[in-house]
């Protein structure tokens, strides 16, 4: 992104931290947390208003184009002020420069999907890209930045509910014939599975009683830690398959240690940019640990299956002989190309670029690209008086997820332990010290930290990550309303209050205590 | 399509694209062209001079690295004047610089060129203590030549942090944090894109420093294994250095379209999690 910046890119940076993304950034739209939906219809309005829509696109390759304007006309740049923190004039500035762009790309990453609305406000940064005609082509398109090497790929194939690999939908019979018959003849349900909020929905409903997780940590990565511990606690059986004995194979009746995806195995992982690439076995596993195929193979003979003793790439043959998107990607041409972007249907198919080329062609290849009319909904854990402040979770450069694997190298940048970042008139504010310790607290649960001050942050937000589990268990304040679409959790957006701390009274690193016990301030 | 230029080297006529350097259509044609200070993925900064080549109608030599092809070049690689001057160039560096950790390429290029760094007798040295101030990476700047590409990749050709630059002047230039401050306190990211481009062994990860210092670096026992980092979405590939199981050193390959052999910390240091062993592994 930078090296676009250096050939005269204008980057515009729309998040409520000012991040050092937004410090190379032209434009930084320092909006409220879960108020994204009011500022893309805002911007969206900016734009029909002043005539920059590609109407000749949205005529020819969109759909529902009238209700979408209808909606978004009720997002004067007034409302929008007042809704996203943001002022008007930097709203139609950004409106005004994507709208006139000849090329133009939006990326996001989690601040846009970890909300109650997380698909709405997909769906209305679509609304955006579809309504001034850039996806499809060129320094354009819509592009959800992934935060591990095979998010995409694990989707692509098929650990998603209603989908087999190459997303071919299971509930569709020629489909489910297709794979059925592949596998002599398997009987498979011909019905949709349950995404992980639902799991665990289904878990408090005491409909679903096993399970068996590889390579997750939900008892430290859920939102609302005190539940998903107590939840997976109580089923009948937990198998846990991964490389570490974390908190969550703490939990499991069984666990299958299994060899690093990374470099103890072979086979592939697919990036953002819909790349598959090979990766390869480096180092032998521990003693003990096993490959994850042969995991699964064993496992199918203890239940009476022969899935004999395939290697990766037997396995990725048949995937490629039912997923029509994967069929051209041999390894071979995967080593020899450095990776190939799907779909690539044949043998002789160089990759696709551009997903959404087809929606230039005249007449336009296959189904019509859909605007979406959404509205804005705040986030679920409203601030009240007792709780002001809202709570915004995320990542560090250095580090990843719960801390499993980067916790064990020595990060410089690692300056102390996991802190509450607040802005320093927060701090004035409160009466707090930079440095000293607090009680955080939610309708949840409470932690102690100690704070951090940071001029990157505005007054009323704070920012914590999820790295140090062990220390502070940031997800016992976060709040587990999900998208019912998506069922990601609103990991963005909890309601906190800081208190200080009674100089007799510490809850220790992993606490469970009910607001109100600390010291109201 | 870029026009063509068409060229003379060595007497070989050769076509190259329009913006193309004297040293890639060296490459084109096989012929082998010392270079310390310029990499296929860094802007060519030209202040090696290891490169030059003899250009007709030119006064001075010219860099290949950076100068680009024009219609009806003649150019000669090989001359008397361009050996003498690849030579002196190697020898000057390699007098006060400690260039035993450069790549038997470089080694090659020495003895092609005959350089003899010592016939100028006890000369002065870059020599000073190695810079040990964390756990990820050591300067060792006895090792240094100045080739600049370190600069480059913190900068604006990779990682856009400028935590490192030229300090002093003639003879006591030498690459600095902001103040000289050690790198825990400068606004290195750890990201190890220096090191990936280092040509001398002057930046090295700090578990290779510590395996030389123990005589435990063994490069005959180490195999290379290509694969994806697994820390985020963008697909970096890595290049693992094994030696007994364990990864001594990871690099990323420079011609990779994702991103062009650059890393960011979690990829370049983020691997001991693998290595954690228990009792039994």
């Amino acid at each position: 992104m930078l090296r676009g910046v250096r050939h005269g890119a204008r980057l515009i940076a729309v998040d409520p931290r000012r991040t050092s993304s937004a410090e190379w950034a032209d434009i930084w739209l320092g909006l409220d947390v879960g108020s994204d939906i009011a500022l893309a219809n805002a911007i969206a309005r900016v734009i029909i208003h002043d005539g920059l829509p590609d109407t000749k696109f949205i005529e020819r390759s969109t759909t529902g184009y009238k209700e979408f304007a209808k909606k978004v006309e009720k997002y004067t740049l007034e409302r929008a002020e007042k809704e996203t923190g943001i002022p008007r004039n930097a709203i139609r500035e950004v409106a005004l420069a994507y709208g006139q762009a000849r090329t133009g790309m939006i990326c996001w990453t989690l601040g846009i999907t970890e909300h109650h609305n997380a698909t709405d406000n997909v769906l209305a940064l679509i609304n955006l890209g579809l309504l001034t005609g850039k996806v499809g082509r060129y320094g354009c398109g819509l592009n959800p930045l992934r935060g591990q090497n095979n998010v995409q790929g694990g989707g692509d194939m098929g650990a998603i509910p209603a989908k087999l690999p190459g997303f071919q939908a299971i509930e569709d019979p020629a489909i489910h014939e297709k794979f059925a018959s592949a596998w002599g003849g398997a009987d498979f349900p011909l019905k949709k599975g349950w995404h992980l909020s639902e799991m665990f929905e289904g878990m408090e409903r005491g409909e679903l009683r096993s399970a068996y997780i590889v390579g997750e940590n939900p008892a430290r990565s859920e939102a609302d830690q005190g539940r998903a511990v107590r939840l997976l606690s109580g089923l009948d059986h937990l198998v846990v398959q991964d490389i570490f004995l974390t908190h969550t194979a703490e939990l499991a009746h069984v666990v299958l240690p299994a060899g690093a995806g990374w470099t103890e195995s072979e086979g592939t992982v697919t990036n953002s940019e819909r790349r598959v690439q090979r990766v390869r076995r480096a180092l032998d596993p521990p003693l003990g640990a096993r490959d994850d195929i042969e995991i699964i193979c064993e496992l199918a003979a203890r239940l009476g299956v022969d899935f004999g003793r395939p290697t990766a790439e037997e396995v990725w043959d048949e995937c490629r002989s039912l997923s029509p998107m994967h069929a051209g990607m041999k390894y071979s041409r995967l080593d020899e190309l450095g990776g190939i972007q799907w779909p690539c249907p044949d043998e002789s198919h160089p990759g696709t670029q551009f997903l959404h080329a087809r929606l230039w062609k005249d007449p336009v290849e296959g189904p019509l690209a859909p605007f979406s009319a959404v509205d804005n909904e705040p986030p679920v854990d409203r601030l009240t008086d007792e709780f002001p402040i809202r709570l915004t979770t995320g990542r560090r450069l250095d580090s990843f997820n719960t801390g499993v694997q980067t916790n064990e190298y020595t990060s410089p940048l690692r300056k102390g332990a996991e802190a509450l970042v607040i802005s320093p008139e927060d701090g004035a504010n409160l009466g707090i010290a930079d440095g000293e310790c607090v009680r955080v607290s939610s309708r949840r649960g409470s932690v102690d930290v100690n704070v951090s001050f940071d001029r990157s942050m505005r007054p009323g937000l704070a920012f914590m990550t999820l790295h140090f589990p062990d220390q502070v268990a940031t997800n016992v304040l976060t709040i587990d309303a999900t998208d019912p679409k998506s069922g990601t959790a609103e990991f963005k957006a909890s309601a906190i209050r800081i208190d200080r701390i009674p100089a007799s009274s510490s809850l220790g690193g992993e606490s469970q205590a009910r607001p109100g016990e600390g010291a109201r301030l | 399509m870029a026009e063509l230029v068409s060229i003379t080297i060595d007497g070989h006529g050769v076509d190259m694209a329009q913006g193309s350097t004297i040293l890639e259509a060296c490459r084109f044609l096989d012929i082998d062209t010392p270079t310390l200070c310029q990499l296929d993925n860094l802007t060519p900064v030209n202040v090696c001079r290891a490169c030059v080549v003899e250009l007709e109608g030119s006064r001075v030599l010219v860099p290949a690295c950076s100068r680009q092809v024009e219609p009806g070049m003649q150019i000669q690689t090989d001359t008397p004047r361009v050996r003498h001057s690849r030579r002196l160039v190697l020898e000057l560096l390699a007098s006060s610089v400690d260039m035993t950790l450069t790549s038997g390429q470089v080694q090659g290029w020495m003895q092609r060129y005959q350089a003899a760094p010592t016939r100028f007798g006890k000369v002065a040295t870059v020599a000073k203590p190695v810079k040990v101030d964390n756990e990820l990476y050591v300067r060792d700047y006895s090792r240094c030549i100045l080739c600049y590409k370190c600069v480059e990749a913190c900068g604006a050709d990779a990682q856009n942090t400028f935590a490192i630059g030229v300090a002093g002047r003639g003879f006591d230039a030498h690459i600095s944090t902001e103040f000289e401050v050690g790198l825990p306190d400068s606004a290195c990211v750890y990201c190890g894109n220096c090191i990936g481009v280092c040509p001398t062994g002057a930046l090295m990860f700090k578990s290779e420093y510590d395996m030389r210092a123990a005589g435990t670096w063994d490069e005959s026992r180490q195999a290379v294994t290509e694969t994806v980092c697994p820390y985020c979405g963008v697909g970096c590939m890595l290049e693992l250095r094994v030696q007994d199981n364990s990864i001594v050193r990871v690099t990323s390959p420079l011609d990779h379209s994702v991103t062009s052999g650059h890393l960011c910390v979690k990829g370049r240091f983020g691997f001991e999690f693998v290595q954690k062993r228990g009792p039994r592994g």
